[in-house]
């Protein structure tokens, strides 16, 4: 039996049990989404979109599901790993794929109207939210995961701002893998941004036991009419853990909205963004780095689709590859029929440390216009020689000098972190991860 | 402003003239029936007077053909295409009646070659001119200078003769870099293939003259599917020309080809293509399918293979000229002009295969297109585990004239070896405003003006074709570009 008929047949047989463990929209988009799964299937290496990157596989070995909505006790004092310094953070927790309410979370603390907390319970208290916005964006006509996500996600994070609203605190959201068995977790972030609303979110995925996960992770972000928006996605796990991600955008008239993917530690990770520009004059950011080694491997895809005019993209992926890890990078510029004035800007820079390192990138324009400056590039390499051979004249050990560079390659994307005291806090994480330290740490009991 | 008023009369002349090879030839052609079957394969070996090993070649092509389906994963929108429909041989040098004599050849069909400007005659060609092997429907009707060159051990004649003549060259190297598994097109042209030119240069010869062939498909009804094998054998240079054209009709027709190059140690081979194809007229009906399999083996060490190629004709063009990069200290280049124009479509690059050490591949594409046309660079640098020191450096420029055109850039890179860099770049704009008002404020009419500035962007690969195929070149930019100022 393929490993789609049985997550079918499970959903088939616990249907009652899922919708009971959760609320509203989320269990009236189940149906459509059990069409969608039988009629697509899961993404497999067959297609283009997912040839480095097997996510298919990933789903075949017998995981357990939480679907119960079992209590799975989890140490959220693991969480001061993920504390800012110098940023004070509005803290909200997600153990596995269920939100959990902590003292610091309060809802009081921000200005009013602002809905973040549970998608259940949004679901229930918010629901003419959930029914605009809800899965309107998690394009389920094509193989990938927003289908078997929307088909079992009980439970997630939302984070809605109305018009003409400023959240100025920034919101961290931690997610905790924890439990006794191999575990699948299916997660689902909702942002809405009203008009001129502006907002920063900082997500961290943190593994605390050693036992195997798979996050299946849809983010729907709806960015309102010359609203600002701060994503940060920083992955901190274990080889272990395996995560499929895809974020779908949408920007309206005169929005901002930065993207940041940052993959420190992971096992197998697979990122996919769709961005659509639906209004005119909007921008986007959208940056990545992947420091990773032994055989993690680290893929990410990019789908940005100018559909009106005057909107600006700028992308920055970097890769250092040690060991025997593998990176992808498949990004796809897309500039419709009289999307005049649009600039775009892709680039993708590559570090191979060894030989069994393997990269594959593909940068891809698509354009149907003519006024526009469109331009990607893309690198594989080594670091420079010539500045090595100037550090060690000056006195720098190799091994230092080394570190240095790594660290000013990837220094480039950490800056264009609007949030300085997560670049900071990024600049360190960083270093450690490239003197091999946070594979180190006591907090992960899974290194090996 | 002298220079400039002979681009301008240039333009102006040819201006008035739109696809200037499309007239057809009436010249007794001998068809086969259209349809492919077994049968016709057999045909065709048979009517060219191929050894038994030669059939067998094509029947386990086309075997393997009869399991495959049609690519659809370039972008590009091809309608179906009914391969029983077309005509897979057509021979223009059949006698109505009387022996057939290699020597006499129809002074009709000399007629077409005087009219497109190829000289037949050696007499006529200038002196060191160029050697040409001029191809018609199947046949290769004339080749020129051979005794020149066989002076020197270079064998340069048709494919079908070299079958006869030449066949250890023949099955050593025939599908030895062209798999006809590797595609589609590639069995296709495996299992029907008619004449295309065979080059040999011996060892530590440098070919004295151009070597060129010329395709011309007349026929109405057929499709050409020549093939084209050039073995450079160690310490060798050769520097090859190919042109092409067709009639202007209403049909579409099929065009297959495959080239094969094996490059060995410290040889050199050059390879330019100036194709121009019938593009189909503005509102996309007729054109040839252009469908073509090129790939170099640069074998040896220090050996170079570089293809240049100027892309103006075709309705669909469906073409990756590759290198791969065997021996230690190859070299592999690829300089590409693709112009798009009314509802022309192109999807052309190349592919850097990496395997030898200090290996190095550059790739410089300029993409223009303009009317409704698409236009696609595909690329794949490829860099295997032991390619240590491998270098590649890639630079695709996309040119839009007009807002109903699409540029597309497709560029796949993987690399395996830590040594390895890998470049790629691509920009995508408009023609500059700025340059179109300063020659407009010149006096430079709009249509002019664009000619001037596409002839210039393109300069950077112009520059590396043969000299004679530089001028024509140009004029062929123009010529396409006519008519998308509105």
């Amino acid at each position: 039996m393929t490993p789609v008929q049985n997550y079918i047949d499970l959903f088939k047989q616990n249907r009652a049990l899922i919708d009971r463990g959760s609320a509203g929209a989320l269990n009236s988009a189940r149906d459509n989404a059990l069409d969608c799964l039988l009629r697509y299937g899961l993404p497999h290496k067959g297609l283009e979109e997912y040839l480095h990157t097997d996510v298919g596989e990933w789903f075949e070995p017998d995981w357990g599901m939480n679907l119960a909505r079992l209590d799975m006790p989890v140490d959220f004092a693991q969480a001061f790993k993920c504390s800012v310094p110098n940023l004070s953070t509005q803290l909200y927790f997600l153990a596995n794929d269920s939100f959990a309410s902590s003292e610091t979370a309060s809802r009081n603390l921000l200005p009013d109207g602002v809905y973040a907390g549970s998608l259940k319970d949004a679901a229930l208290e918010r629901p003419e939210i959930l029914e605009k916005y809800y899965g309107k964006l998690a394009d389920m006509d094509k193989p990938g995961i927003a289908a078997i996500n929307t088909l079992f996600a009980q439970d997630g994070f939302m984070l809605y701002v109305p018009d003409g609203v400023v959240v100025e605190k920034p919101l961290q959201l931690i997610t905790l893998l924890s439990s006794k068995v191999d575990l699948m977790v299916n997660r689902r972030i909702l942002v809405v941004l009203g008009r001129c609303a502006q907002a920063k979110l900082l997500l961290c995925d943190h593994a605390l036991a050693a036992n195997q996960y798979l996050t299946a992770q849809v983010t729907e972000v709806f960015a309102g009419e010359d609203s600002a928006l701060e994503l940060y996605d920083l992955e901190e796990t274990h080889y272990a853990n395996r995560r499929a991600s895809e974020l779908y955008i949408n920007q309206e008239a005169d929005s901002n909205v930065e993207i940041d993917y940052v993959t420190l530690h992971n096992g197998r990770t697979r990122n996919t963004v769709f961005s659509t520009f639906a209004g005119r004059g909007s921008n986007l950011s959208l940056n990545g780095i992947a420091t990773v080694d032994k055989e993690q491997h680290v893929d990410n895809m990019t789908f940005v689709d100018h559909r009106v005019s005057d909107c600006t993209s700028n992308e920055l992926f970097k890769y250092v590859l040690d060991d025997s890890a593998s990176g992808a990078f498949a990004g796809k510029v897309l500039v419709r029929h009289g999307a005049q004035h649009t600039e775009s800007q892709q680039t993708n820079r590559n570090i191979c440390l060894t030989r069994q390192a393997r990269m594959f990138t593909q940068p891809q324009l698509e354009i149907y216009a003519d006024d526009v400056k469109c331009s990607h590039g893309a690198t594989v390499g080594q670091l420079d020689d010539k500045a090595m051979f100037y550090m060690r004249q000056r006195g720098i050990p190799e091994a230092e000098a080394r570190m240095m560079l790594m660290q000013a390659f990837v220094g480039e994307v950490i800056g264009r972190v609007s949030l300085e005291p997560l670049r900071d806090r990024l600049n360190r994480l960083v270093e450690k991860r490239f003197r091999g330290e946070l594979t180190q740490c006591e907090g992960c009991r899974a290194c090996r | 402003m002298k220079s400039v008023e002979q681009d301008n009369s240039l333009i102006r002349e040819i201006s008035a003239e739109k696809y200037r090879y499309g007239f057809t030839t009436d010249v007794h052609t001998d068809i086969i029936d259209r349809g492919l079957t077994e049968d016709t394969v057999r045909l065709i070996s048979e009517r060219k007077g191929e050894p038994e090993w030669m059939l067998e070649f094509r029947l386990k092509a086309y075997r393997h053909w009869l399991t495959m389906e049609m690519p659809h994963w370039a972008h590009l929108d091809i309608p179906e295409i009914d391969y029983q429909n077309i005509s897979y041989y057509a021979d223009p040098t059949v006698k109505k009646e009387g022996p057939k004599s290699l020597e006499e050849i129809d002074p009709q069909v000399m007629k077409t070659f005087d009219k497109l400007g190829i000289p037949l005659e050696e007499r006529l060609a200038l002196s060191g001119g160029v050697a040409v092997d001029a191809v018609m429907d199947s046949v290769s009707v004339k080749t020129t200078f051979k005794q020149t060159l066989a002076e020197k051990g270079i064998i340069f004649c048709s494919m079908g003769e070299a079958v006869k003549n030449h066949p250890d060259l023949v099955r050593q190297y025939l599908g030895s870099v062209v798999n006809y598994r590797d595609n589609f097109f590639a069995a296709l042209n495996s299992a029907v293939f008619s004449d295309g030119s065979f080059v040999y240069i011996p060892k530590g010869v440098r070919c004295p003259m151009e070597l060129s062939t010329y395709f011309r498909i007349n026929a109405a009804g057929t499709g050409q599917f020549e093939r084209t094998l050039i073995v450079a054998d160690d310490d060798s240079y050769v520097s090859y020309l190919e042109g092409c054209t067709a009639p202007m009709r209403d049909e579409n027709q099929l065009h297959a080809a495959i080239v094969e190059i094996v490059v060995l140690d410290r040889a050199e081979v050059k390879y330019s293509t100036v194709q121009n194809w019938y593009p189909g007229d503005e509102n996309g009906k007729g054109g040839v399918y252009n469908f073509v399999t090129k790939r170099g083996l640069v074998k040896g060490v220090d050996a170079k293979l570089s293809w240049t190629q100027v892309e103006t004709g075709s309705a669909i063009t469906w073409k990756y000229p590759s290198c791969v990069l065997q021996g230690d200290g190859s070299q592999g280049e690829f300089y590409s002009v693709a112009l798009t124009n009314n509802w022309q479509q192109a999807d052309t690059g190349t592919k850097m295969i990496h395997l030898g050490r200090n290996t190095k591949s550059t790739v410089i594409s300029k993409g223009i297109s303009a009317g409704h046309s698409q236009n696609s660079y595909r690329g794949l640098i490829k860099v295997g585990e032991h390619a240590d020191g491998a270098r590649n450096y890639s630079q695709c420029d996309s040119l839009l004239l007009g807002s109903d055109c699409g540029a597309h850039t497709f560029p796949y890179m993987d690399v395996k070896n830590e040594t390895a860099i890998v470049e790629h770049e691509a920009t995508t704009s408009k023609i500059s405003e700025d340059q179109l008002f300063y020659c407009n404020q010149r006096g430079i009419p709009m249509e002019q003006a664009i000619g001037l500035i596409v002839n210039g962007y393109a300069k950077e690969v112009l520059n590396k074709l043969p000299m004679e195929f530089a001028v024509e070149a140009q004029r062929l930019l123009s010529v396409s570009l006519e008519n998308t100022v509105g």
